[in-house]
């Protein structure tokens, strides 16, 4: 008998390996020393066991010690990649390209920058203005003077402009729709202003994995950093910083069998990378991120990322023919079903499928002992579903109706057999109640009715 | 986020799903909300002539609370004259199903699928009417 409840969201987060913790144990007892600490052997002891882990974890993406950075997750690795890249390299340019299917971390740090630079761009326009109109702009006579002066085609507003705001310029670029970026399109969306690409290794959602050694090379060609978040990939597709000509990398513990609250940085040394610190202290980890480090959470990433590394071939191995087994097991028992994203390129235990005319929200609550993801955001206030389906082009209905599948380490073939079997039992209950499948099976178009859309 | 018990009670033992046959004078259909958002309700009448609903049927599109609301409405709607299914409100729903506010919206989905369904009945009815004078 298979025990319940079954994860299978291990794209969200995973399990610690027992032996992870069994490493970590003593850090969190007798081995507490500040690895600051240069005078005594409690700080000794816990410096040797942070350079054993960084070791580890550099050596798990083709790196060197010295360019590890710890952080507290990847979420933070990408606001330090992004805004420390741009305000270091301020004077050379402010462009970031990246892709409308990122994470929110690297989206939503793109979209504040956006915001530094128009709110910049506002206050010079006011300053120019004034000088145009030789008297101070207020509240009142600002529409007014607006519309006598054209600022924006202003010679020196425009020059003004040019000059670094702080802030950034982003082209989110399309996905094709098997979810991968088009080289092409990269490519020409470069400027001379550009300075930094972010694109992730593989999505968390659609689990698709980019081409990162390409678009490395494109970057180092055209002069442009690449920051890669390459959180979901690591540990289970080999990466490599050298072979793929990857600048910054984004990587977190937790999504490896390693405790949550730690992550890492990677920054190179050759060609080097410079950033600017977006926290400032006592000058830890090169000055790139002050802060007392958390010793046993690092001991416990450091031996995730051996794990990780040696077990990589075996692990995806087996990832890949469960995730199969799931995948044609739902596909032969159901019909009108869709791959989400590419399948040659894919993580190996992702699955993103959508059950046409099953609602994904439902579909979960009648599988409430399996964990899984949905597209469906019925329970936001904004009823969108996942950004990522819809940059993919695929239809809001589909996307409401997705499900992720995320199978790691501590899947069994016993877990998959039950969940083919749940999952085809449900969508087929719901289906049964679906007016919508009513109308499809009757050959109806659902394209050709009028929603009353609310 | 978790689900009222009379939710999970409808939505595991939903009552009177099904389908009508749409052409019958007596069955009046309604059809809201749109799959782009994630729901779509379809609710069926079978209406006497004096007004009486005699029969009600379901599908539905949807999540559990799209589910659970537009069951409920079949349960209370049958039995009922039109003019009392008419004064069924959103917010009846809403309490008997404790539906927090993110699910508000299915529950008004509920009530509009009995109002588009009655409706629809008037609409064939005076068409009827129309046809036979």
């Amino acid at each position: 008998m298979v025990k319940l409840p079954i994860y299978m969201d291990y794209h969200a987060t995973t399990p610690m390996d027992p032996r992870v913790l069994e490493a970590m144990l003593p850090y969190l007892r007798e081995d507490f020393g500040n690895a600051a600490s240069r005078n005594h052997v409690f700080g000794w002891k816990a410096e040797a066991a942070v350079k054993k882990a960084r070791q580890q974890v550099a050596e798990l993406i083709g790196a060197s010690e010295q360019e590890i950075v710890f952080t507290s997750g990847a979420t933070e690795s990408d606001n330090l990649a992004i805004k420390g890249v741009i305000e270091f390299y301020k004077s050379k340019g402010d462009h970031i390209i990246t892709l409308k299917t990122e994470h929110k971390a690297i989206l939503d740090t793109c979209k504040r920058l956006e915001r530094v630079r128009q709110e910049r761009l506002d206050e010079l326009k006011l300053l120019r203005l004034a000088q145009l109109a030789g008297q101070d702009v207020t509240d009142d006579n600002q529409a007014e003077l607006l519309a006598k002066y054209d600022v924006d085609a202003d010679e020196t507003y425009r020059k003004w402009a040019e000059l670094p705001t702080g802030g950034a310029r982003v082209t989110y670029l399309d996905v094709e729709p098997d979810g991968r970026v088009s080289l092409e399109k990269l490519a020409a969306a470069m400027t001379p202003k550009t300075v930094l690409v972010s694109i992730m290794f593989a999505n968390n959602e659609i689990g698709v994995v980019q081409p990162i050694a390409e678009i490395g090379a494109l970057c180092r060609s055209k002069g442009v950093l690449f920051h890669c978040d390459a959180v979901q990939g690591i540990g289970k597709v080999p990466f490599d910083v050298e072979a793929m000509k990857v600048d910054l990398a984004s990587i977190t513990s937790h999504k490896m069998y390693g405790p949550k609250g730690i992550g890492a940085l990677y920054v190179r040394r050759k060609p080097r990378v410079r950033i600017a610190p977006i926290i400032d202290g006592g000058g830890h980890e090169r000055g790139m991120r002050s802060g007392t480090l958390n010793v046993a959470a690092i001991v416990g990433f450091g031996v995730a990322a051996e794990i990780a590394r040696k077990e990589l071939p075996e692990e995806s191995a087996r990832l890949l023919r469960l995730r199969e087994k799931l995948r044609k097991g739902l596909t032969d028992a159901l019909d009108m079903t869709t791959l989400n994203g590419s399948l040659e390129h894919r993580l190996p235990g992702n699955l993103n499928i959508s059950f046409a005319h099953a609602e994904g929200e439902s579909l979960m609550m009648g599988i409430k002992d399996v964990a899984v993801s949905s597209g469906s955001a019925c329970t936001s206030a904004s009823l969108e579903p996942s950004y990522v389906l819809r940059a993919l082009g695929v239809d809001e209905e589909l996307a409401h109706s997705s499900i992720r599948f995320g199978l790691g380490r501590f899947t069994t073939e016993e877990e998959v057999d039950y969940v083919v079997k749940l999952v085809v039992e449900k969508v087929r209950k719901l289906r049964d109640m679906s007016p919508l499948y009513e109308m499809a099976k009757e050959g109806i178009d659902l394209k050709s009715i009028e929603w009353t859309a609310h | 986020m978790a689900y009222s018990d009379k939710v999970i009670e409808h939505y595991e033992n939903p009552r009177n799903v099904g389908t009508l046959d749409k052409e019958d004078p007596n069955v009046g259909t309604g059809l809201v909300g749109a799959p782009a958002c994630g729901d779509v309700m379809r609710l069926q009448l079978k209406i006497s002539d004096d007004g009486l609903i005699e029969d009600a049927r379901f599908k539905t599109f949807g999540c559990g609370s799209a589910i659970a609301s537009s069951s409920l409405v079949t349960e209370w709607v049958k039995g009922k004259t039109v003019d009392q299914a008419m004064t069924i409100s959103n917010k009846d729903v809403a309490r008997e199903l404790a539906l927090p506010p993110v699910k508000i919206h299915c529950s008004v989905l509920a009530e509009d699928a009995i109002k588009a369904a009655i409706e629809d009945f008037k609409k064939k009815r005076a068409a009827r009417q129309t046809k036979a004078s």
